[in-house]
């Protein structure tokens, strides 16, 4: 009963490419031929990599995140005066950080937080033209565009934190800096200039979301692989025409807490349960410093968090001297 | 009987790990099973003393309901139950309930045939947990160091954890917690998605299957993992949040004390910077 197993395929078969479902061919693009096979993934998953289909789109989308990561690069060596041992050894704490408060919307010099703006340019312009990427493609192959807008929920939550929170308060400094330990810097600094996000509701509803979505796809890829020797793994399939291995997936839920989804629903649950995850999200950012200053005043005020006794005096916030409006 | 349709033919004796034939019978949907029996005993008495906790607690505001455990000062003794004891006892129930019913799982799984994958993923869940309400706290000497139980309450404990090692977002193992439970949410969120859009085209159009799955990812990103593939990837994605979790809090105190910021000096100062 137990000797089954599946978590890696130990016998690959080696097959001739799928070159994919045909699609018209429109102008100078077609598929391409990359990679080949590789064994290593085929121990996971499927072993044939590519072809991909770019597309003028596609072309466009790579071009302009090539130049908003070459933008951030260079920058960022500069700021290590060009030293290449020193890029390495300090890549992590290296930045490229938005304007200063003092410019609001307007459009500063290029290195007070110019190159930022631009690379955050055409950043957004990639993201958006490989959104279109998304959704014509499914369109191309006649799929529903169900992937495009699960993106566009992502792309929600990146837009309020780099442009639209950032317009609303009248500022780029507001944004999020480039950088891998800058932008956790950053994280940490707005928790704690807006009193504690973790008292914010939309941030709560976002990680419920966040944690739902790990349990969801634990319970979901789990309950497939314990009935994949009985096809399990074949969804589209099953969920036309159903087999003993949604039977038994169902009835193992049913079992356990009295409660099934079906093929096509888990599917439901598991793309509501992501997408909300950065819609609350892009909400729980938009709301910070728009309409609430301090969450934990506002946690106390709606009796949601106790009032606890004050035992430090007062202090002003830092970033008033560099010209933040308290 | 709530049964669906085809379940009867799957309503068979056999398979359980404990108990034999005497609690092998299922209540409406539930099935019951020895595991079933001890779950709703530690879920019952557990919840009993929640409601007792708060109960005797200064509130009935369910945002503030509180059970802290016991101080310090109690190192690992036991507490009265009023000063951290209720703790205790809830702890000790919450862990039995959980094992209970990754069993019962097993149980079910056995019954129907099918792979442990579900009660394995389940057990890394169990691991975040006893790493944070046993496993840290024995090794650090007081169950004063775990959370307390309450909405709002662990959240307090969460923040204030962090701050004591001034930035946790630094903490390396934290970083790989987030990265997976963030690329299991994309994962999920492209799984999810690219069923319901085979199973869901413009009306009029013909339901999509595999090949277009893979042809739609294969031109998308270059490389489609495939149906039996995603699952694995999923099951990865998902279990290694849980475990990565777990490690990331169990290296906060009995490992390293000082700022998660400042653990990075040995990458500042190896030798090849010279």
């Amino acid at each position: 009963m137990a000797e089954y197993q599946n978590l890696f395929t130990r016998v690959q078969v080696a097959a001739p490419h799928y070159h994919g479902v045909p699609h018209a061919r429109r102008g100078i693009w077609g598929r391409h031929s990359i990679g080949g096979v590789s064994h290593l993934l085929g121990r996971l998953g499927d072993a044939q990599v590519g072809p991909v289909y770019l597309g003028t789109l596609g072309v466009m989308s790579l071009l302009s995140g090539f130049l908003a990561i070459e933008i951030i690069g260079l920058n960022m060596w500069a700021s290590v005066n060009w030293d290449p041992v020193q890029f390495i050894r300090q890549l992590p704490w290296l930045a490229l950080e938005p304007p200063a408060p003092s410019y609001g919307l307007s459009l500063p010099p290029l290195q007070d937080g110019g190159w930022w703006l631009m690379a955050g340019f055409f950043l957004t312009l990639a993201i958006l033209l490989w959104w279109l990427r998304t959704y014509r493609l499914a369109r191309k192959l006649e799929m529903g565009t169900h992937v495009a807008w699960a993106f566009a929920s992502a792309i929600w939550l990146y837009l309020v934190l780099g442009f639209i929170r950032p317009v609303l308060m009248g500022s780029w400094s507001e944004a999020v800096p480039f950088g891998i330990f800058p932008h956790l810097d950053w994280t940490s600094a707005f928790s704690l200039r807006y009193g504690n996000l973790f008292y914010n509701p939309f941030h709560a509803l976002s990680i419920v979301f966040l944690y739902g979505a790990v349990l969801l796809f634990a319970m979901h890829a789990g309950t497939i692989l314990a009935v994949s020797r009985f096809g399990g793994e074949r969804e589209v399939e099953q969920a036309l025409d159903r087999g003993t291995a949604v039977e038994r997936a169902a009835l193992f839920w049913r079992w356990t807490m009295g409660f099934n989804a079906t093929i096509e629903s888990i599917h439901r649950w598991a793309w509501w349960c992501a997408v909300l995850c950065t819609l609350t999200g892009g909400l729980a950012i938009l709301l910070t410093g728009t309409v609430v200053d301090n969450w934990y005043l506002w946690a106390v005020e709606h009796h949601v968090a106790p009032a606890y006794p004050q035992v430090f005096p007062p202090v002003v916030d830092p970033a008033t001297s560099a010209g933040v409006m308290p | 009987m709530s049964m669906l349709s085809f379940e009867r033919k799957y309503r068979i004796r056999g398979g359980t790990l404990l108990g034999g034939d005497l609690f092998d019978f299922w209540v409406g949907p539930f099935y019951v099973g020895f595991f079933g029996v001890t779950t709703a005993l530690f879920s019952i008495v557990g919840i009993a003393m929640i409601l007792y906790g708060a109960a005797i607690g200064p509130t009935w505001n369910l945002w503030q309901i509180n059970i802290a455990p016991p101080d310090l000062a109690y190192g690992l003794k036991l507490a009265p139950l009023r000063e951290g004891g209720l703790w205790q006892v809830i702890t000790v129930c919450a862990v039995g309930a959980f094992s209970s019913w990754a069993l019962r799982e097993v149980e079910i799984c056995r019954k129907l045939g099918i792979g442990y994958h579900v009660p394995i993923a389940f057990s890394s869940a169990i691991l975040a947990y006893v790493t944070l309400e046993v496993i840290r706290p024995v090794l650090m000497g007081a169950w004063g160091h775990a959370f307390p139980y309450g909405i709002y309450s662990h959240l307090d404990w969460v923040s204030n954890i962090g701050y004591q090692y001034l930035h946790f977002h630094y903490n390396p193992a934290h970083i790989i917690a987030v990265t997976f439970f963030f690329t299991t949410v994309l994962g999920l969120a492209l799984h999810g998605s690219l069923v319901l859009s085979s199973l869901n085209p413009k009306k009029g159009q013909v339901v999509k299957g595999v090949e277009h799955e893979n042809t739609f990812f294969r031109d998308f990103i270059g490389y489609s993992v495939g149906s039996l593939g995603i699952h694995r990837l999923g099951f990865l994605l998902a279990v290694n949040a849980g475990v990565w979790s777990a490690i990331c809090i169990v290296i906060s105190g009995p490992l390293w004390t000082g700022s998660w910021a400042d653990w990075y000096g040995w990458w500042l100062n190896l030798p090849v910077w010279n």
